[in-house]
């Protein structure tokens, strides 16, 4: 076996799979300031986030997390926890699967979407603090709603997509992968997209 | 890169066998076309036929109901899409029926040809398995119509490694007035498979799991049983299979089926001391583990271990790090997330069914290489166990 057949990921994805950072062993022994679980079993990944927080300064002093979940998301979040560490909440915030992916370097394009959880999670996990610490106002709601819960893809993706020109189910599978895992979102997102291209292009 | 490698997925393909590498290297010589008339033509064609005489014996056939085709998978789609054809005044149609009866855990060239033609408007049946992946007669004879041309169950399966009542199933069918085929493309070179004393019109066996190459499949078919090409525009292979036949191919499938008679038997009973002392030391050493399948009615060299709390590429990816190659049910590596469609059908929980891995034996491994196993798979369980939000709660 060649050294590329060896490993399909990059060594940074290695070395975080095999010596993960910050993993939450005992969850019970952990002073959380705010917890976030995201994914579930059945669909084969799930993520916990939990962070301590400077109140004063508005930071994250501390980042683990546990997961039921692949390689790709052992790396990911492994990364992101320690990135995160002294990063203002609301910068943290808004970390996405890019810029994470950004610090791993790549990841195969078929694995990306085992990455989002972890930074799913830890927005849950900062809702949670907020909400912990009388100031729901601070609590952001997802403006957008997940309509792929396999593969992450809201219905915003989706008016873009409309926008981008896909007109099928097929043409959305390829621009946003969704409904690509279980496929039971089909027949809600193929409504959107009707609904979307009427708005944007009805006549 | 770790040293050791020892490869335990000889479900998924095997290396060729020393003898076959020799067979088709000289095979690269030949380059006549079989069908030719000339000397190079009929050199190439008495490779062929020898290695026809070979894979026929293999199953016990004769050798003129052999046809070469390039894979298992297109031996099955041949017999489920010739099957169910709905012409009714071709001249190898057969009865007019139209109907198929197959199982929930097939492979997916059976399920996907099977639901294809499904979406055409052919009746499909898919039997339900216990909990240890096998196929009630009662079942199969339940889905029986009058319309049913065809019932193909799998003689064994490649996730779980159970095998079936082949003989009893196929006599459910043909009483039925059905023509019964099965894939054994796990089975053959592992276990006897007979195809007289299983009384099957048609079986499915692949080269690249008996230590052959790749690219090369047979099909069997009874003599007198209707047929029909599934590539048609040549007299190749009786008229049964078009194109120019894959000659080097055809000689290590047929080295590698020689071989397999050879060697099946007694590689059996030391492929079965394996997995039992694999099987013990995992019971030994891990705790909340459920192993998958039928304890008995299994081929001998396939194990498959569920891990409570583990996602099953993890493990994986784990044991490839350290030089060991296993495989999972659950194919998230080829971007699907659902867990084995096999182990859903035997009726275990999601959990269970994405935290399996299949580890499957072959003629090279040793009892040191159990024994590497053992001394690493336990780590990796732990390792990943304590990463996992599923076995926290589990031992709360």
């Amino acid at each position: 076996m060649s050294q590329a057949a060896a490993w399909a990921y990059s060594e940074k994805v290695k070395d975080h799979f095999m010596h993960p950072r910050n993993v939450l062993e005992d969850p019970d022994a952990y002073a959380a300031d705010g917890t976030g679980v995201v994914g579930n079993i059945k669909c084969g990944d799930e993520m916990m986030v939990v962070i301590r927080v400077d109140g004063e300064k508005g930071t994250i002093t501390d980042c683990k997390w546990k997961t039921y979940g692949c390689a790709s998301a052992i790396a990911s979040t492994s990364v992101l926890s320690e990135m995160v560490k002294g990063m203002p909440l609301d910068e943290a915030y808004r970390l996405s699967p890019k810029d994470i992916m950004a610090e791993l370097g790549s990841l195969p394009e078929h694995k990306i979407h085992c990455s989002v959880l972890g930074d799913k999670a830890l927005r849950a996990a900062i809702n949670d603090y907020y909400a912990r610490n009388g100031r729901p106002e601070k609590v952001v709601e997802e403006e957008a709603r997940v309509v792929c819960q396999c593969m992450n893809v809201t219905d915003r993706e989706i008016e873009d997509a409309a926008l981008e020109g896909a007109r099928t189910f097929y043409e959305l599978q390829e621009r946003t992968k969704l409904g690509t895992v279980c496929g039971q979102c089909e027949e809600e997102a193929t409504d959107l997209l009707r609904e979307y291209v009427e708005k944007h292009f009805g006549g | 890169m770790v040293e050791k490698q020892i490869y335990l997925d000889h479900n998924a393909t095997t290396p060729l066998h020393p003898e076959v590498q020799k067979a088709m290297s000289a095979a690269l010589e030949v380059f006549g076309n079989p069908s030719s008339l000339h000397g190079f033509g009929r050199e190439a064609k008495q490779l062929v036929d020898g290695a026809r005489d070979n894979v026929a014996h293999l199953v016990g056939a004769a050798p003129e109901e052999i046809v070469f085709v390039g894979s298992g998978s297109e031996a099955n789609n041949t017999v489920l899409s010739i099957l169910a054809c709905p012409a009714q005044h071709c001249a190898t149609s057969g009865t007019g029926r139209t109907g198929i009866v197959t199982t929930a855990i097939e492979h997916p060239c059976i399920l996907e040809t099977a639901k294809c033609l499904r979406d055409r408007g052919i009746p499909v049946t898919f039997v339900g398995v216990d909990r240890h992946g096998k196929v009630a007669l009662d079942d199969v004879e339940a889905a029986m119509t009058p319309e049913t041309a065809l019932v193909s169950v799998m003689t064994a399966n490649n996730e779980i490694g159970t095998v079936q009542d082949i003989k009893g199933i196929a006599e459910v069918a043909h009483r039925h007035g059905a023509l019964f085929h099965t894939d054994a493309v796990q089975a053959v070179g592992k276990i006897p498979v007979e195809v007289r004393e299983l009384d099957v019109d048609f079986l499915t066996c692949s080269a690249h799991k008996i230590y052959g190459p790749k690219g090369v499949g047979a099909l069997y078919v009874k003599k007198g049983v209707p047929f029909c090409p599934l590539i048609r525009g040549g007299h190749q292979e009786r008229g049964r299979r078009a194109g120019t036949e894959n000659t080097i191919g055809i000689v290590g499938f047929g080295k590698a089926a020689e071989m397999r008679a050879q060697e099946m038997g007694e590689e059996a009973r030391r492929l079965l001391e394996l997995k039992a002392v694999l099987r013990q030391g995992i019971e030994e050493r891990i705790a909340d583990v459920a192993f998958n399948g039928h304890p008995t009615d299994c081929v001998p060299n396939t194990l498959n271990v569920s891990f409570d709390g583990v996602e099953g590429e993890t493990v994986l990816l784990y044991l490839d790090l350290e030089g060991i190659a296993v495989s999972t049910g659950s194919a998230c590596a080829s971007g699907s997330l659902d867990p084995s469609h096999v182990l859903l059908a035997t009726g275990v929980g999601p959990e269970q069914a994405h935290g399996s891995i299949r580890i499957s034996f072959g003629r090279e491994n040793t009892m040191a290489d159990v024994a590497y196993v053992l001394d690493t798979l336990p780590e990796v369980i732990e390792r990943t166990r304590r990463m996992s939000t599923a076995y926290a709660r589990r031992s709360a």
